[in-house]
């Protein structure tokens, strides 16, 4: 395919806005300091200060929350969809699992049993694990959409164009061989949510060699694209030459890589992948959104 | 291709079957577990080939490698079953409930020249491995005290159903955080010789402990201290930090970053001044050709398959490595006497050790 065909195709696609808002510092989630990731824990454990930021995001002209199905993203959707006056025009892109929520399940419960936990109680499958019955037909289809399905209830009445798939379980499902489920995922929310899917990886070139075979065309994949290379396996160089010639909508996370690259060169060299179509980043205050986001804006128009 | 195996698809079963599978050096020719529900998911889905007892898969495929991550209790048969096989072993940590178990096995793999290792991943973790190589350089001087703490979110109600909350399956935390803890004492600070003024505790489990202290003496009158508690919500996920204090400084790291006070330069630790250094896991990390959870998981696999490649019996984390662990779990538990020394594995940099302690 030409890099003409691939850009007329990646029109035709409903487009992202060039910058997401992440929220790793809303939920302790710090990859430099354990410290930093408690103060800022403490900072955000009232829900309203968290809505002050996606304000301030908001006025800056960030209208894309790309958010992790923490228990408590239940209550800032609450906060959306009674002021939906005030954002007329916001997007959430759901990340989901959280997977600490099932990881922590299933060392203290057992695998299925913390499965029966999380599907809707009165449901046939539940009530089946329960009376210790192995489900007919193993349809791990079924349990994927009830899982789907459970995730996806805090956004209803949100407009949720992208739905991702956690890293944690893209590259262990993807490890795993279990191939067949990224199309189950990418068939349910195209077809019950009309959603686009989204994949984070952390193991990009592997990733698309599977969606490739599977027949998933032209995917959303975010992954860490930085200027360190830090967390890019398979090397930044292969990175870069996947970004230049596969056919996939790229979404760049970790591009500051925790701080360890200065913002201005940090995104000088993400703007510089021409084909990155959004960047997602996360940030506490006013400053820092304004920064990074005027940044993002300038270098974009640079690079043009 | 290493023709490997695995028994034990729980929840690190299936995370080590994911590293093992996109492994460019092994062939995982089969996977192991008693539960039916599972391994038939795993044969309709991914393709393996499943077994549903060890016998079966040991005496159905030909192999080179066997990783073991079944419950505590189940290492000690299946490792000797792998290696009186002749196989070369992976095996979950803690090595052994019994510390005699873990002699007879450490001495069966050594004798027969197999590569064995233990999953302690701390040792693969970058700031820990750099707080290791301080204090082997000697910049802090002789250690004088060590503290280790683990915390984390794991049971934070009255009940419990897996073989986690059952003592005699090596449930609880003292098999689970603690050891942990224990070997990262033993990786940055060097091996204890005695443990005392223990509290166990379940916060919220009825069998097993959920927090641990303890004193850790050494005979070269440096202590350390031990704190576990995996009943606090507080934290996000397991949370792990090493303190180590020498008279010419200290340092602190934890999976993040390892941060050194030094009061004086020291021609050891070169680019290392005076007062406080951070280093950060964005420096520390090496990068692993496939990234799951962390890239300890994956480069600890990977530290595996090299060894066996390169025949490496004497790397990280070997049987007599984890046992030294497991000894100081047995003092812990109060199974043997805290009075007892543990063996001592041959530590990388023994000479360093051995001076810092003296």
């Amino acid at each position: 395919m030409t890099a003409d065909a691939m850009t007329d195709s990646m029109q035709t696609a409903a487009p992202m806005d060039r910058v997401l808002f992440g929220d790793n510092q809303f939920f302790g989630v710090n990859h430099m300091s354990e410290d930093k990731a408690r103060a800022q824990a403490m900072r955000f454990q009232d829900t309203q200060a968290i809505i002050d930021v996606l304000d301030a995001a908001y006025a800056e002209g960030i209208r894309t929350f790309m958010c992790t199905t923490h228990d408590r993203m239940a209550e800032i959707c609450d906060h959306f969809r009674v002021h939906a006056y005030r954002y007329p025009d916001y997007r959430f892109y759901p990340c989901m699992p959280y997977a600490h929520k099932y990881a922590n399940a299933v060392t203290e419960h057992g695998m299925i049993e913390a499965l029966r936990m999380f599907l809707p109680q009165d449901g046939a499958l539940s009530a089946m694990l329960k009376g210790g019955v192995a489900l007919a037909g193993k349809d791990v289809e079924s349990i994927m959409q009830l899982l789907i399905d459970a995730e996806m209830k805090m956004f209803e009445g949100l407009s949720t164009p992208v739905v991702f798939m956690q890293n944690v379980i893209t590259d262990l499902l993807l490890g795993l061989r279990m191939d067949d489920t990224f199309r189950m995922f990418h068939d349910h929310v195209r077809q019950r949510y009309g959603a686009e899917p989204g994949f984070i990886t952390m193991n990009v070139p592997r990733l698309l060699d599977v969606l490739d075979r599977l027949g998933i065309d032209n995917p959303i994949v975010c992954a860490n694209i930085n200027k360190i290379g830090f967390r890019m396996c398979g090397g930044i160089a292969l990175y870069e030459e996947t970004l230049r010639t596969r056919r996939f909508r790229p979404v760049a996370m970790s591009v500051l890589a925790s701080g360890a690259i200065a913002p201005r060169e940090a995104i000088e060299y993400v703007c510089a992948q021409a084909r990155i179509e959004a960047i997602v980043f996360g940030a506490s205050s006013r400053a820092n959104i304004r920064q990074t986001k005027a940044l993002i804006d300038e270098l974009t128009a640079a690079a043009a | 291709m290493i023709r490997t195996a695995i028994v034990g698809l729980g929840k690190m079963g299936l995370s080590h079957l994911a590293i093992l599978r996109a492994h460019p050096d092994l062939d995982v020719v089969a996977g192991c577990d008693s539960s039916g529900y599972l391994t038939d998911i795993l044969v309709k889905y991914s393709g393996l080939r499943c077994h549903s007892d060890l016998d079966r898969l040991l005496e159905n495929e030909r192999l080179d490698a066997l990783v073991v991550a079944t419950p505590s209790k189940l290492h000690v048969g299946m490792v000797e079953k792998a290696l009186r096989r002749g196989l070369h072993v992976f095996c979950e940590k803690p090595f052994v409930l019994d510390p005699q178990d873990g002699e007879r096995l450490a001495a069966l793999a050594e004798s027969t020249k197999r590569v064995n290792q233990v999953g302690y991943h701390f040792r693969f973790v970058g700031a820990f491995k750099e707080a290791a190589r301080i204090v082997r350089s000697g910049a802090l001087g002789p250690v004088h005290h060590v503290r280790a703490e683990a915390y984390g979110p794991v049971v934070l109600r009255p009940k419990g159903s897996t073989w986690r909350s059952a003592k005699a399956e090596g449930g609880g935390a003292l098999y689970d955080y603690a050891c942990h803890a224990v070997d990262l004492v033993n990786f940055v600070a060097g091996v204890p010789d005695g443990v005392d003024g223990i509290v166990r505790h379940g916060v919220f489990s009825q069998d097993v402990d959920d927090e641990i202290y303890c004193t850790l003496r050494y005979d070269s009158g440096a202590s350390g201290q031990l704190c576990v508690n995996w009943s606090d919500e507080s934290f996000r996920k397991m949370s792990t930090r090493i303190s180590v204090w020498g008279p010419r400084g200290r340092l602190i790291a934890d999976r993040q970053e390892c941060q050194v006070y030094l009061r004086e330069p020291h021609p050891e630790l070169p680019g290392f001044a005076k007062g406080w250094t951070s280093r950060y896991t964005t420096d520390l990390t090496e990068e692993v050709w496939y990234y799951l959870r962390g890239e300890e998981y994956s480069a600890q696999i990977d530290y595996f398959a090299k060894s066996i490649l390169a025949g490496r019996l004497d790397g990280e984390n070997t049987f007599r490595s984890a046992l030294a662990a497991d000894h100081l779990v047995s003092m812990i538990a109060g199974l043997t006497g805290g009075s007892t020394p543990p063996p001592r594995p041959a530590p990388a940099g023994k000479g360093m050790l051995a001076r810092l302690f003296k």
